[in-house]
């Protein structure tokens, strides 16, 4: 009895106009039409995933045991994936300095400059880590050099953008007063804005190692060093049960550093 | 003017804790750069201008001949990157609402959701890549699959922040009324965190474009598998042209998606 009451009031006194309604049901209605039809571009069959559910438990279980012997000799591309991704990111933060100053409308009043820089940093940001390691690796041939390199330009485009974000929020009645007691430009950002950003700086820097540890995964693929070339290796051999010890140092080592960077990032922020 | 000053505080403690994170820092960076020093082959900077007259001419130079190949495999990578950030935006409501701690009332159960977020967020891509496509197969439909359990995660994480920060006011008052569970679902809480959602939605499918790219290393699908064939048959100009696809697209969707969510918000 309650529950028609209620259906009846919801008719009568509906939250929102009719025209939104509308509105918001055919948005809805394109979403899924358009998810329906990736689907099917994609040969997405979840059916198929019900079925063959036996044979994909087995295939799964061609990865276990993992081979626990082959651990030791994925140990040494682990470290070099790491060295490779704290060097990338020093780099990258070294550059980004600038950089970011450059694309900060607080700093820089130079419209030319500061639009120019923008648009280089976004046009950084649009390519993927995989087509720059692939391209770097044409250009100096395979090794872990061209890996860093990517590594380095990949980080940058995110880290400069986040960094420059956060100069435009700062305040800037501190530079004014810096400047208004005649301190020159490298005094305004050396007593106004670094202690402004610091934290945020130093959390930036930590989540963008983060990641280039995640995407220095990608660059072994491509022959730019790290741990993706063994996994590359053992995945052409078929050797499955090697494939999953590698992966679980992996994600052992993820975490690990995951849970570290982010007790750091917690403290400084 | 100097006399007047107060002294500068000696805070021991601080300057202790400075010097051990600028020695551990040392360390580290000691052991990163000499690793990598040792591991490079410096050879690689021998001939580096005859190395750059091959590639780079061809690289701004694309083969216009390709277009329609490279748009296809382009126009896949979004397809994979869109069925799996809506599968992920619809995974994440659930995950959200456990993860969000005023919706349960168990800490213990509600630490426990966050956690399985966390644990999907640490996961990389090309982990659940390669599991997909040895267990059902390469192609892009492993790609959706990958592209969906590894974005609800964040997904999660924020939708469970926005329930978090909604007026739980409206959703007393609805109890008060004897409203049961869904209409204070559909009536309370919806309204107030739907358009947040779709927008983090969206900014999550700008972040899967980028990661359906390197599906392809593994035969997941999507532009990755391209760029492996034209760099391994050292075909630069298709490979510019697909470098130059990939900025205008990812440029486009990146502008329409940051247009949309500032009229959502």
């Amino acid at each position: 009895m309650t529950e028609k009451n209620n259906q009846q009031h919801s008719n009568v006194y509906s939250l929102y106009p009719r025209k939104l309604k509308l509105q918001i049901s055919f948005v809805f209605l394109i979403v899924i039409l358009f998810y329906f039809y990736s689907l099917n571009e994609t040969g997405s069959d979840f059916l198929r995933l019900l079925f063959d559910f036996p044979v994909i438990i087995n295939k799964l279980m061609t990865m276990f045991p993992p081979n626990w012997d082959y651990i030791p000799v994925a140990i040494d591309p682990l470290i070099e994936t790491v060295q490779i991704a704290v060097v990338a990111t020093t780099f990258s933060i070294l550059i980004c300095i600038p950089a970011s100053l450059m694309a900060a409308n607080t700093i820089v009043t130079n419209k030319f400059v500061y639009q120019t820089t923008r648009s280089i940093l976004n046009i950084l940001r649009t390519i993927p880590d995989i087509l720059l390691a692939t391209i770097f690796v044409s250009l100096f041939g395979i090794g872990i050099i061209p890996g860093i390199l990517a590594l380095t330009i990949f980080s940058l485009g995110l880290l400069a953008k986040l960094l420059s974000e956060t100069i435009e929020t700062i305040d800037t009645r501190q530079l004014d007063a810096i400047r208004s007691t005649g301190g020159n430009i490298f005094q305004v950002i050396w007593y106004g804005v670094v202690p402004q950003v610091l934290p945020q700086f130093i959390s930036y820097g930590l989540y963008v190692f983060e990641l280039n540890v995640r995407a220095s995964l990608v660059l072994g693929f491509v022959g730019a060093g790290g741990i993706g070339s063994i996994i590359d290796t053992q995945l052409n051999f078929l050797k499955y049960q090697n494939v999953m010890a590698i992966l679980i140092v992996l994600l052992v080592a993820v975490i690990l550093i995951e849970t570290v960077s982010n007790m750091l990032r917690r403290r400084v922020v | 003017m100097a006399q007047i000053l107060p002294p500068k505080p000696h805070e021991k403690k601080k300057r202790v804790r400075n010097w051990s994170i600028f020695v551990i820092l040392a360390v580290i960076y000691v052991w990163a750069f000499k690793g990598v020093y040792d591991r490079s082959d410096w050879s690689i900077f021998n001939n580096l201008g005859e190395k750059f007259n091959r590639v780079i001419p061809k690289l701004f130079n694309p083969d216009w001949s390709q277009t329609e190949k490279v748009w296809e495999y382009i126009i896949e990578t979004v397809f994979i990157a869109y069925a799996g950030t809506l599968i992920a935006a619809i995974l994440a409501v659930p995950f959200g609402f456990w993860a969000a701690k005023n919706m349960v009332k168990s800490p213990i159960w509600n630490t426990l959701g966050k956690w399985v977020l966390i644990l999907d967020r640490t996961f990389p891509e090309l982990i659940l890549a390669i599991l997909f496509v040895i267990t059902i197969g390469p192609g892009p439909f492993a790609g959706v699959l990958t592209i969906g359990l590894t974005a609800f995660g964040m997904l999660g994480k924020l939708y469970a922040e926005i329930i978090e920060s909604i007026d739980m006011k409206v959703v007393e008052a609805m109890e008060a009324n004897g409203a049961n569970k869904m209409q204070i679902l559909f009536y309370a809480i919806f309204p107030q965190v739907l358009p947040e959602f779709l927008s983090f939605a969206l900014y999550r499918f700008e972040i899967d474009i980028r990661a359906s790219t390197i599906l392809g290393l593994v035969g997941a699908g999507g532009i990755g598998t391209l760029i492996v064939i034209a760099a391994a048959n050292r075909n630069w100009e298709q490979l510019g042209l697909i470098l130059l696809g990939i900025i205008v697209v990812v440029s486009v969707i990146d502008f329409a998606s940051t247009k949309i969510r500032k009229r959502l918000v």
